[in-house]
């Protein structure tokens, strides 16, 4: 799957300018899945599939990995423990309240407390961090200009691949969207 | 382009300017809707009526659109109305003071902690069902979930007012926060009451968090259908009265703004999947942790019904038992007064919840009887008289079992005892479970027995002291109920407003789990790439056998 990395290099000098790329609607998940892999395995790297939900699988059809954000989320979750320990820490020793004779260095009762903490900044970064990884909100984009794409959003599956794609060239990724099963292929202009 | 496209039928649909195809198969009560098969080998259909994607949505979004329903209106009218007697009665005791409550020297948490605990514990099935479903992998959540986290988030409110207003100086509530303040005092963390706050709006803004996010997709939903129908009618079809402003383009701004741009890319999706099943994850330990916390406020204290171990697990057990049961409270009637429903949320459905409504109703029946078990295997006097002399002995067996004494809450108890161990009995037999007015019977008896069972902890525990000095009875005043029946009609209003203008089914997963949805239906292979034309799942393309066209409109 050498598909995925990235092409560097200019644009298809053939790509007409304010061009945003491609869309290809497909009938259902099946042939969506399926086109996938034909794109994939054609090399493209600036595409993707737009589907009412998460086709099952399409990840791997799509050639994507793994990224970071787990990680992200997990170390962001253990600093937010870590934070609200070491607050409440620093408020039993700023106010020491000495109570039922337990002795003030005892941790244990800040347990539930740091652990509510966690898991805040557990919640937050992965809402978050699920945006920022995705760029969004964006709320303008040339997709969403398009009466077509904007069905995508109720039962329709659409492939686009975009004009900065290093391999993309308007006729022949037409040809091989549609060889891929497409029903219907249209530029999208990029206003 | 003159010619009609084939899906510009679907838009002048959207638009009002065509009649809907005929879509779902209407539901036949006489044969049940097929869902209730014994075969362990045939799963139950998910979704029912031969509905396609796009019957889905706009089954869903119709709700928004359209209305739930003519019910709609009277039934938000009085539900307002009766909310509208909780920030009365608030207003009346901040300006007059705690005394307008029936507390007194002894009983000094009485129906405010009652009325939170219970709240906070009818919030946790939502939480349940969208966070340990969720790993489970338990496909069938997917009807129910939205409707659930918006319940719990209603929930969640209600309970989180009556702490806040018992605190006898409501002006001085800021204090719950460790805020730095001018007399350089500082909450105290080893106190469970300090950690209440912080569990309680954890889960609070934890819960919105989820909720919120799985509505996005939603949201962009009903933001392309808005703009689908402004392209086809620029005039904007329906426009809200005085100001003039089209309503398909407030719901375009709103909704669109509400759903950060969505645009339902897979590579948003893969990250998207994975921040869900990472706040599943986290939720799950949360929403255990919550009400266990909510039980050290009793469980930490020295009182004799209230020093119990057992408190944490079986607090959680009731949360999700009393939860669920909220949730069938809800749920079967809005299926009655929106029959497009009944195609999501099947019978089965509610089958599954009976199920797991007599799962927890055990637990909480064994915990139950292990408090006794405790109480009589310590050897401590105290502990035994609140458990049979405030608790259980009725009068008519004071004489005969009691040595003359009677416990004067037994009515609470054996409500508790009939609501929450008996009633749920039913559902062992199985015309007892697929039954939908037993299992409303069921609910609306369990949403009572878990209100009882927090005043029999709270109040029968507290009403008595170490010395007969110390005894004093609880009796509610009109302002105790009032607030009560307001936190109600709050609860209600937020629901019906919620019904109204939110999804409220998660659309994009319920078509994930429909069969179409998957791309392997077809025994394609997974590696070849040779078969393209070979069909496609013509049920899921009710309007679009699309003649392949390259039409190149920009």
């Amino acid at each position: 799957m050498s598909s995925t990395t990235t092409i560097t290099g200019t644009p298809n000098a053939g790509t007409a300018q304010g061009t945003y790329g491609i869309i290809a609607e497909f009938p259902d998940p099946a042939t969506t899945f399926h086109a996938a892999e034909v794109v994939r395995d054609a090399g493209y790297a600036k595409w993707d599939v737009y589907s009412p939900f998460p086709i099952h699988g399409i990840d791997e059809a799509m050639g994507i990995k793994p990224n970071k954000l787990p990680l992200m989320v997990g170390l962001l979750g253990l600093t937010g423990a870590a934070l609200g320990f070491a607050f409440q820490f620093f408020v039993r020793t700023d106010y020491a309240i000495v109570h039922q004779g337990k002795p003030a260095s005892a941790w244990q009762v800040l347990v539930p407390v740091t652990f509510e903490f966690g898991v805040i900044f557990t919640a937050f970064s992965a809402l978050l961090g699920m945006l920022a990884f995705n760029a969004l909100p964006m709320w303008f984009h040339p997709l969403l200009k398009k009466e077509r794409f904007l069905r995508v959003s109720d039962d329709r599956f659409i492939i686009a691949v975009e004009a900065k794609d290093a391999k993309f060239d308007p006729e022949q990724t037409k040809q091989l969207l549609l060889h891929a099963g497409a029903t219907r292929v249209e530029t999208v202009s990029d206003e | 382009m003159s010619v009609l496209r084939p899906d510009e039928s679907a838009a002048r649909e959207l638009a009002g300017l065509q009649q809907p195809l005929a879509s779902a198969v209407p539901w036949d009560p006489a044969t049940g809707d097929g869902t209730l098969v014994n075969d362990p080998a045939q799963r139950a259909p998910l979704v029912l009526g031969n509905r396609d994607f796009h019957s889905i949505t706009e089954t869903v979004c119709g709700y928004v659109e359209k209305g739930p329903g003519r019910w709609w209106n009277p039934a938000f009218l009085i539900a307002a109305h009766v909310a509208g007697l909780m920030p009365l009665m608030i207003i009346y005791l901040i300006i007059t003071g705690v005394g307008v409550w029936g507390l007194n020297n002894q009983v000094d948490w009485a129906w405010d902690i009652t009325n939170f605990v219970f709240w906070i514990g009818i919030g946790h099935a939502g939480t349940l069902i969208s966070a340990i479903l969720c790993l489970l992998k338990q496909k069938w959540r997917t009807s129910i979930n939205r409707a659930a986290e918006a319940m719990t988030i209603f929930a969640v409110i209600c309970a989180g007012t009556f702490p806040g207003i018992h605190i006898g100086r409501v002006w001085m509530a800021w204090m719950l926060a460790p805020v730095p303040n001018s007399n350089a005092i500082w909450s105290n963390f080893s106190s469970p009451l300090l950690w209440d706050v912080f569990a309680v709006s954890t889960y609070a803004t934890v819960s919105l968090l989820f909720w919120y996010m799985g509505m996005i997709p939603d949201f962009a939903t009903l933001r392309d259908r808005a703009a689908l129908r402004l392209g086809l009618n620029p005039a904007g079809g329906q426009r809200l009265p005085i100001i003039n402003v089209s309503v398909d383009m407030i719901r375009a701004r709103v909704y669109g703004f509400l759903s950060m741009g969505w645009r339902f890319s897979t590579r948003h999706w893969i990250n998207y999947e994975k921040a869900y099943l990472m706040l599943a994850g986290i939720s799950t330990p949360l929403v255990l942790s919550v009400h266990s916390i909510v039980s050290f406020d009793f469980a930490t204290s020295v009182i004799p019904g209230w020093h119990t171990t057992i408190f944490p697990p079986y607090f959680v057990a009731g949360a999700i038992f009393g939860g669920f049961a909220m949730v069938l409270l809800l749920i079967i009637p809005s299926r009655e007064l929106c029959p497009g429903m009944k195609d999501i949320v099947t019978r089965r459905h509610l089958e599954n919840m009976a199920k797991i409504i007599l799962l927890t109703g055990m637990m909480v029946g064994f915990a139950y009887a292990m408090e006794f078990f405790i109480a009589a295997y310590s050897g401590n006097k105290f502990e035994t008289d609140v458990f049979v002399y405030n608790r259980l002995m009725p009068p008519f067996l004071a004489d005969t079992l009691g040595g003359g004494r009677y416990a004067p809450y037994w009515w609470a108890y054996w409500a508790m005892i009939f609501c929450n161990v008996v009633t749920p009995q039913v559902f062992w037999f199985k015309r007892g479970r697929q039954s939908i007015p037993v299992i409303f019977a069921v609910a609306f008896f369990v949403t009572i027995g878990m209100w009882f069972e927090r005043f029999v902890i709270i109040v029968t525990s507290l009403h008595r002291a170490f010395l007969p000095g110390e005894w004093h009875m609880f009796f509610p005043t009109l302002v105790d109920i009032l607030t009560f029946v307001g936190s109600i009609g709050t609860f209600l209003t937020l629901y019906l407003l919620f019904m109204r203008f939110l999804p409220q089914f998660a659309m994009s997963e319920i078509k994930a789990v429909m069969p179409q949805a998957n791309p392997h239906a077809h025994g394609h292979d997974h590696h070849t790439h040779d078969d393209h034309h070979a069909g496609g799942t013509h049920a899921a393309t009710k309007h679009s056998p699309n003649t392949p066209t390259t039409g190149g409109e920009a």
